[in-house]
């Protein structure tokens, strides 16, 4: 039970602060908790899995070293943590949309599962890369943390992406489209689309929501989904390539 | 007999890294690190059979503990490759795969998770496991705080109530109390018993010549002997004394050379282990190769821990060899042999009588056993014999 209340205390401070904060920016995004929780949960799920992920290895040396077991449950174990608490938060998360009569559109709600499923590959596939190199490089968990930061700040998480979108795509600015589709080749991005797309539907939600529609998105996570398949086919060849030496690494 | 553990060609590098950078920062800013290899295992092939006792020696850092990890699975071989069969539980070194924040029954759950039980065998087992290990008021504390004794205690008794097919042991039961010893080495006989297939990394010698059915020694990596634990615990001693004391196996200036030795019971060559009490003779042929005045033949006896235990030569006893030409037979005749169980090692050596002039030694090149009569303690033999009269 206290467990529980534990993985809600994140987000719960998360919406305090960014709700401070959206207020003293002026940003104006009507129904602003529904649209931060529903990329911000997702995010929780990546970054946390990938900062305990990286040191999932090294934390169980004691383990590795004298008992022969598939290593890639270490970091498999470290996102299925993660997930748990997603599933936790993302209830009461949805318990919260019904009791503020907000609801949810079956128009978009399908693109949550491809959204879901996109996160879960890139988050397994990003925390096997990072607990093996983890093993070698033991401070690659502070690069971690820098790059969680930027990685963050580069998705539409707590400000949102149509104005941004609005903004640099603007006539006036001349790079402004080449910003864009730098912006676009981060699949954080897309994967917060589908999850913003899928939940969040207030009156004004278009000017908020990325400049998609949900059939558009649809098609843009199932390529994300089969590029990540072959990126997680990649770093699972790295994990498994890199465990054979952990035991003498360590 | 099929195999239970098959190795084949394998060889360990470890690279030693002069600085190995252990950071990202590092790596960028020293460029290419230089590393040489050390080869930890070589070319190191043979077969464990099903239900074999197999005992590994050999000296610190002789690549034992690599050997078993990489039959672990632990540490994945350079080269060649190990085939197993069945379920491998591993004591290697102290330890037994614990981890450190986790509670005793926490870890027991783990370990046996490990080795493939599912929760609900392990419950049947637990009670077992902690009755064995003798430690039930300790399973709730974070293994952290166990002694290390306490660790390979738990870490035995997960690795035997797990029914494994294969059971690797790291020289873990130096650690334990002798009382535990004890039980533990009968849960090993136990487990030879039933047909379970065991190798043993140890440093007691003795114990690997009494349980094991075969051994193998390694030194720098590549098997030295292979064969009989007799036969490759000597081989093991010989290598120390070798190392340690600079004793040449044979050495000797060789105007005389000893053909060969041998013992005999009565006029018989000795077949099988002595009585304690039993007479043997230890016949010695010398050639000269070019005539010596006076030599002096000489043996001595050590036990199986290399203890000296008795030498004579032929001048204590006032034999005279005279001027030898040629082929000499030499006989000690040794009355009842006061000692009891246990295999004894012959050295013999020709010499002069000054003992200036070494010609030819033979260290500990031959061997007789005396076996312990069955149901007594005695540490030696005395003759003895009992009358009774009327007063
Ligand atoms: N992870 C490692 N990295 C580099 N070298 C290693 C590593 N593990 C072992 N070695 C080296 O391999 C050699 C063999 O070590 P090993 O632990 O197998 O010896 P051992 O026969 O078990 O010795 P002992 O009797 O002291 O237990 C040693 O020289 C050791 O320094
Ligand atoms: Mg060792």
């Amino acid at each position: 039970m206290l467990g529980a209340v534990w993985s809600l205390l994140n987000p719960v401070v998360f919406l305090a602060v960014f709700t401070f904060v959206a207020k003293v920016l002026g940003a104006s995004v009507d129904d602003y908790p529904v649209f931060l929780l529903s990329g911000l949960l997702a995010w929780n799920l990546f970054a946390v899995s990938l900062s305990t992920g990286a040191q999932s290895v090294v934390a169980n040396a004691n383990l590795v070293k004298k008992v022969y077991f598939p290593r890639e449950i270490l970091p498999l174990a470290t996102v299925g943590v993660a997930l748990v608490d997603f599933v936790l938060q993302s209830m009461v998360y949805f318990a919260f949309l019904v009791v503020i009569r907000y609801g949810f559109v079956l128009g978009s709600i399908w693109l949550y599962p491809l959204a879901f499923v996109a996160l879960l590959l890139l988050t397994v596939a990003v925390t096997f890369w990072v607990s093996s190199m983890n093993v070698r490089y033991r401070d690659l968990q502070h690069l971690i943390g820098l790059a969680l930061l930027v990685w963050f700040w580069l998705t539409p998480i707590v400000y949102a992406a149509g104005k941004t979108h609005a903004q640099i795509v603007a006539p006036g600015h001349r790079w402004g489209w080449l910003f864009w589709r730098i912006y676009l080749l981060n699949p954080t991005a897309w994967i917060v689309f589908g999850f913003q797309r899928a939940l969040y539907h207030s009156p004004d939600a278009n000017k908020a929501l990325a400049p998609f529609t949900a059939q558009q998105l649809g098609v843009g996570l199932c390529v994300v989904i089969v590029i990540l398949l072959f990126l997680l086919y990649a770093t699972w060849r790295i994990f498994f390539g890199l465990s054979g030496d952990f035991a003498e690494e360590l | 007999m099929s195999i239970a553990i098959e190795i084949a060609d394998v060889s360990k590098r470890f690279r030693m890294y002069r600085e190995k950078p252990s950071s990202l920062k590092q790596r960028i800013l020293s460029g290419r690190v230089r590393a040489e290899d050390f080869w930890a295992l070589r070319d190191v092939s043979f077969d464990v059979a099903e239900g074999e006792f197999f005992a590994l020696i050999g000296q610190n850092g002789s690549g034992k503990s690599t050997l078993l990890k990489v039959i672990a699975g632990i540490l994945r071989p350079s080269e060649g490759v190990v085939r197993q069969r069945g379920r491998i539980a591993g004591l290697l070194e102290l330890g037994a795969g614990f981890h450190p924040e986790l509670t005793g029954r926490e870890n027991v759950y783990l370990n046996a998770a490990f080795l493939g039980l599912s929760h609900r065998k392990t419950d049947a087992v637990y009670d077992d496991i902690v009755e064995f290990a003798e430690l039930r008021e300790f399973m709730d504390t974070q293994v952290k705080f166990f002694s290390s004794g306490m660790l390979v205690r738990l870490g035995f008794a997960c690795a035997v109530h797990v029914d494994p097919e294969v059971i690797l042991i790291d020289e873990v039961l130096a650690v334990g109390d002798e009382a535990f010893q004890a039980r533990c080495l009968d849960r090993v006989r136990t487990f030879q018993k039933e047909g379970r297939t065991i190798v043993l990394v140890t440093h007691a010698l003795d114990m690997a010549r009494q349980l094991c059915d075969r051994a193998a020694m390694l030194d720098h990596g590549v098997i030295h002997a292979i064969g009989g634990p007799d036969q490759v615990v000597r081989e093991m001693r010989r290598t120390i004394s070798k190392h340690d004391l600079e004793f040449a196996r044979e050495e000797g200036s060789r105007e005389i050379e000893i053909l060969g030795g041998s013992l005999h019971r009565g006029a018989d060559p000795l077949a099988g282990a002595l009585a304690p009490g039993e007479c043997v003779t230890l016949q010695v042929d010398l050639k000269a190769n070019e005539p010596v005045d006076d030599p002096v033949v000489s043996f001595a006896l050590h036990d199986g821990a290399n203890n000296f235990v008795f030498g004579s030569d032929t001048a204590q006893h006032g034999l005279a060899l005279g001027r030898v030409d040629g082929k000499r037979r030499v006989r000690f005749q040794l009355g009842p042999v006061p000692f009891t169980g246990g295999q004894y090692w012959v050295t013999v050596g020709v010499h002069s009588r000054d003992n200036q002039r070494v010609y030819h030694v033979q260290d500990q090149r031959y061997s007789f056993e005396v076996r312990q009569t069955e149901g007594r303690r005695d540490q030696t033999y005395v003759p003895v014999t009992a009358e009774v009269e009327d007063l």
